[in-house]
Formats: C-alpha cells, sequence, structure tokens
C-alpha cells in the first residue's frame, strides 16, 4: 500500500519513535473549523511525572511551530536535549515531582500524530495538500481528545510559547471549565500582518523548490530541503534579536581571516544560519510548515466575537498569567497587553510579567532566571489554591543541557 | 474566581513580612473576603497580607516592571499597568474597594484616575502625602526651596510626585468631581488613623492624608 520506498522509510522511522499513542476511529472523527471530519487520527504524546489519583495535578504543554513532544528528554531523532528541559523537570517550574505534565503533538504536525506526510487510507496515498487545512482550535480539540483520554477532567494548566501559547489562549477560549490556569508566554491572540508576511516568505520559498513537486515530494521520492531550510533560515531570524544577533556573531568572520569576495559563508551568521536551515531539513516535514504556519495565520481568537476580545474571556473561571519578554518583535509586549487589558475588560484573574531579555522571541526557550521565578511562583500559587503541594525551585544549572543554540 | 479558596500551603509561598505600617492601617479597613484592587502596589506587600490574613480576592496594578514581578512571586495576581491608562479597562463595579496608596500625586491625570476608582470600586481608599503640612509650607516659606520631607524624600527634578496636593485641595477636588467622601482621615507620624474634625488643622498638622470615597 506504501507508495514508494521513501514513503515507507519515512513510515518506519516514525513508527519507531517512543511515546504513546492514540488511536481514533472513524467513530471518534475529530470536527475540524474548515467542516471536514477527520479520521481516522493518530496523536503521539509524551508525559513526564505521574498524574495523581484525582487527575488534578495534570499541566498541558503545547508546543510552538517547529518544536514537538519531546519536551524534557534527548530527542529521538537529533539527540539533543528536549526544548524545554530547563522548564520541565524535577524541581524546576513545572515540577515532575508534582506535575504530570502531558505534550500532543500538534494535529498536522510530522512526528507521529497525523499530518500530511501519513497516508490517506481513502487513497493509500500520502496526504499532501489534500490533508484539510487546520486551525488552532483544531490542534486544541485534538488535544482534549488525548485529555478525556487520560481521564483528566480539569487541565491544572495549559502552558506554551508562541504557537504553544495560542494554543493555551484557544483551550482557555473553548474549554474553560477544563483548564484552572493558563500560562500563555510570548504569543498573541491573533497572528499579524507582518507574523503572516513572515510565513508566507518561508511558504514560498518551499513552494519554490522545484522538489517541492507540487507538495508531491514523496510519490516522487524527492524532498524540498533547499526551499525548507530558506524557510527555517528566515524564521530563525524573526526569532532572535538585533542584540542578540550582534552579542552573539557581530560581523566576526567564519574561519577566514579576510573576505571572500564570493557568495561562501563569510560571515559566521551565514554560516550559523546555513546549519540552523540544513539541520531542520532531517527533522521536519515541508507540508507540515506549510499547514502549521498556516494554522497560525488562521488565529484570531477575537474573530466570532466581532473583534472584542473581552466577550470571549467574560466570565471566565480561569486563572492567566502572561508573559512577554522585552527584545521579542515577533509576538511583542503590546501584544500580550493587548491580551491584559481584555482579562482585565472581562473580569479575569490575570497577572502579566514583561522580562528584561536581549535573547529575543526565543528567550522563553533560554536560561531566563526572572522568567523561571515567574513561572514556579505562579504554579506554585495555583497549586497550592487547588489542594496541591508547593516546592521551592532547584536551581541546578548541571541538570539540564546549557549549550542553548534553541529553537522554536 | 468564584468563592476564596483558602491557600493549603500558605507557608509554602514564603513568609508573611510585617506590614509597613501606614499599609497596615489601610489593611485594617478591608473586609474579610472582599474583592479588592491595590493601585501601584509596589511588590505586593499589603495584597500579600490582605489575601493571606482576610481571603480577599485581590488584584493589583503596578507600574514598575520589579514590582510585579515581585508581587507575581509572591503568588499574586498583578499586571503591569499605569493608573492613568489602565484603568478605564476595568468594569464597573468590579471591586468592592480599591485602594490607592501613595500613588495620587504620581499620576499624569489625578482628576480622571478619581472618576475612575469610584466607578470601577464600590468604594474607594485614597491616600497621599500633604503639601499642605506645616514643615512643608515652612520649608518653602523660609529656604524658598522645593520640601523634602519623609513623604516627599525626593528632590523636585527626580521625584515622581508631578500632582501634589493639600488635604484642602483634594477635599475641593473631590467635591467637584461629586465623589462623596465616607470617611476623611489623617495618618499621623506614629501612624494611627485619626478622623478629621477640623480641615483647617488636619490641613496644618497631618503629614499624610487618608480619604474613603465612594461615587456620589
Amino acid at each position: 500500500m506504501n507508495a514508494s520506498g521513501a514513503t515507507s522509510a519515512t513510515l518506519l522511522r516514525l513508527d519507531s519513535l517512543p511515546g504513546h499513542r492514540l488511536r481514533l476511529g472513524p467513530e471518534a472523527a475529530l470536527p475540524l473549523d474548515n467542516g471536514q471530519r477527520l479520521a481516522p487520527l493518530t496523536l503521539a504524546y509524551q508525559t513526564y511525572g505521574e498524574l495523581n489519583a484525582a487527575r488534578s495535578n495534570a499541566i498541558l504543554v503545547c508546543h510552538a511551530l517547529t518544536t514537538d513532544q519531546y519536551v524534557a528528554e534527548k530527542h529521538p531523532i537529533h539527540g539533543r536535549p528536549g526544548w524545554w528541559s530547563l522548564m520541565v523537570g524535577p524541581g524546576r517550574p513545572l515540577d515532575t515531582d508534582r506535575f504530570c505534565i502531558v505534550c500532543v503533538n500538534v494535529l498536522g504536525g510530522c512526528l507521529g500524530t497525523t499530518g500530511p506526510r501519513d497516508l490517506n487510507p481513502a487513497t493509500g496515498k500520502p496526504w499532501a495538500l489534500t490533508f484539510p487545512v487546520i486551525t488552532i482550535a483544531d490542534m486544541v480539540r485534538a488535544q482534549k481528545a488525548v485529555v478525556d483520554h487520560l481521564g483528566i477532567e480539569r487541565l491544572l494548566c495549559v502552558a506554551g510559547g508562541s504557537m504553544g501559547g495560542m494554543q493555551a489562549l484557544q483551550w482557555a477560549a473553548s474549554y474553560p471549565d477544563r483548564v484552572v490556569a493558563a500560562l500563555p508566554i510570548a504569543c498573541s491572540w491573533r497572528h499579524t500582518a507582518q507574523n503572516i508576511a513572515f510565513h508566507e516568505v518561508g511558504r514560498q520559498a518551499i513552494i519554490a523548490d522545484p522538489d517541492w513537486c507540487g507538495g508531491n515530494y514523496q510519490l516522487e521520492g524527492k524532498s524540498p530541503k533547499r526551499g525548507l531550510a530558506v524557510a527555517r533560515m528566515t524564521a530563525h531570524i524573526t526569532y532572535l534579536s538585533e542584540s542578540a544577533l550582534h552579542r552573539k556573531f557581530g560581523r566576526k568572520l567564519q574561519d577566514r581571516q579576510q573576505l571572500s569576495y564570493g557568495f561562501d559563508a563569510d560571515f559566521q551568521v551565514e554560516s550559523y544560519l546555513r546549519y540552523q536551515g540544513s539541520s531542520f531539513v532531517d527533522r521536519f516535514d515541508a507540508n507540515s510548515y506549510l499547514y502549521i504556519t498556516r494554522a497560525m495565520d488562521y488565529f484570531d481568537l477575537a474573530a466570532e466575537r466581532g473583534g472584542n476580545l473581552a466577550e470571549v474571556f467574560r466570565g471566565t473561571p480561569v486563572r492567566f498569567c502572561l508573559t512577554s519578554f522585552t527584545s521579542d518583535w515577533l509576538f511583542p509586549t503590546a501584544e500580550s497587553k493587548q491580551i491584559v487589558r481584555a482579562l482585565n475588560a472581562a473580569a479575569a484573574d490575570v497577572s502579566f510579567v514583561e522580562i528584561e531579555s536581549d535573547a529575543g522571541h526565543d528567550a522563553f526557550l533560554l536560561d531566563e532566571p526572572e522568567f523561571f521565578g515567574t513561572v514556579h511562583a505562579f504554579m506554585n500559587a495555583v497549586a497550592a489554591q487547588n489542594g496541591l503541594p508547593t516546592a521551592e525551585l532547584h536551581n541546578d544549572p548541571a541538570a539540564a543541557d546549557p549549550s542553548q543554540d534553541r529553537i522554536s | 474566581m468564584g468563592a476564596v479558596t483558602p491557600l493549603s500551603h500558605p507557608a509554602a509561598l514564603g513568609p508573611l513580612p510585617d506590614l509597613r505600617p501606614d499599609l497596615a492601617a489601610i489593611a485594617a479597613m478591608i473586609e474579610p473576603g472582599a474583592r479588592v484592587l491595590d493601585i501601584g502596589c509596589e511588590d505586593g506587600q499589603l495584597l500579600q497580607f490582605l489575601v493571606r490574613t482576610k481571603g480577599v480576592r485581590g488584584r493589583g496594578l503596578e507600574l514598575s516592571q520589579e514590582g510585579v514581578n515581585a508581587s507575581v512571586r509572591r503568588g499574586l495576581s498583578v499586571v503591569q499597568g499605569d493608573a492613568d491608562r489602565d484603568l478605564a479597562d476595568y468594569p464597573d463595579r468590579a471591586f468592592d474597594t480599591v485602594i490607592l496608596s501613595q500613588t495620587l500625586q504620581a499620576t499624569r491625570w489625578p482628576e480622571r484616575v478619581l472618576a475612575q476608582l469610584v466607578r470601577i470600586g464600590r468604594r474607594a481608599i485614597v491616600s497621599f502625602p500633604n503639601f499642605g503640612y506645616w514643615k512643608v509650607r515652612l520649608s518653602l516659606l523660609l529656604a524658598g526651596r522645593m520640601p523634602v520631607t519623609p513623604t516627599l524624600p525626593r528632590s523636585w527634578y527626580e521625584t515622581e510626585n508631578i500632582h501634589l496636593c493639600t488635604i484642602r485641595d483634594f477635599v475641593t477636588l473631590a467635591e467637584r468631581l461629586d465623589v462623596k467622601i465616607e470617611r476623611a482621615l489623617t495618618l499621623d507620624a506614629q501612624h494611627r488613623l485619626q478622623p478629621i474634625r477640623s480641615l483647617r488643622r488636619a490641613n496644618l498638622f497631618a503629614q499624610t492624608g487618608l480619604f474613603v470615597l465612594t461615587k456620589g
């Protein structure tokens, strides 16, 4: 039934990825925002820490555009530490000694959850561009299937940065009675024109790669690596800041004493971006990139309420803590403040902290003690309020890998 | 939201430090379980005290990032913002009591802020340094310079207090705004609350004025 050798090799590798799988049959088809129902469906997820008897200590971590469910363990493909190893673990802000952390690979993803790379059972061929266009709300609906499956009546918290923050907001909006607290980090309530513009550049780079083959590269035994790498390079710039780039690279040359008067990677920053691009294509699917960026572009939490975000959260029982970073120009502080303003107007319980950092958007993945202190304090307050134990923060830098060329 | 849930592990949220005396005087006026907004809550000291000892549903608004971070670390719900701009976001009567302690004189539009206070709170508690205090008057009269006192500790060029007023000025503004003064008090140097019997005396001898206001 597999259409080609390349496809079967890919599927083999995905099937051997570690972690839990929830498989939903036609009877449990997932209703999508575009009107379609998706089935069958596989949802890949990881858990860290033990669920207590009352199932009241679960924290759903929502991952960003290109991260995945391997939050706090060695990644099965590239071998680096989990993307939030500094945040999730024993004695860490999202403390696995007290909480059970759940993370689901997003719908449309490429690490075990059904996405465009998988076979469409109706045709026996990869979904590719016949995969339905999905939304952040669809991703959340899929996550809720996992939460239901685990018998979790109420999540203690939904936490996430960037696209993960969008999902945390969507959870609070869609299922306010299923969420005690929400931790949306470095995100927005709707994708801005500038963010859509950057995504479009990335998508066009993929589409312009002849190896993309109209989306059918799997059947053709090809892979649009150059296009996907360029998309990644563009996006990666938006995750950093001018000052971080300057601090890290300046105008330093790469392995040479003088300019080459050519188009090799003369500068370290070029070499770095090329590495970011080329290492990305080994772990990410180009069509998944198209679908997930589209989901972010479509995100506008207030659209159904005529643009009035406060109406979305009117009377919400969810306790919010929003965080932004001073140098994040992709999801700047002003965006978080708009959410705070709406939550105040809705008389919601909200905290908001802007963290001083020059690391840009990626700061939410890095070692930012002030940020960890905030999350830790907030989770302690939420835990105490819900009859769960609190704990001190363990600052053990050796416990997580400090090498921080992280990605979002 | 809903009913106030008692904290199961209050000790784990850190020790409860002694409350600054002027804040203790305000805390004594808050009913248990009330919905309270502390505007200019600094590091959350008063709010934390109220949450822990009176089970209030406390919220804070604070301009400085250090203050906000310190408050959140205390487990409080506090947002960064400023009284001039952000009070308009809160719905009518969202709180039982709105506290504006030693902050009015630092706002850009004190009269708009006062109007917002009695809109979003059933009542407002406002305290401010009295510029009519005799030492202030004397300092200006004799030295001919802007006074620097314990309640007004910074020089004119570095102070955040841009709209200083006397107790009499405040009463006049409240009347003009049709804001009802429920209680007029002073806070003496020993941080004792005294009801104002003579406006003339209070305006001369009090360092701090403290008023309980409602919408007229």
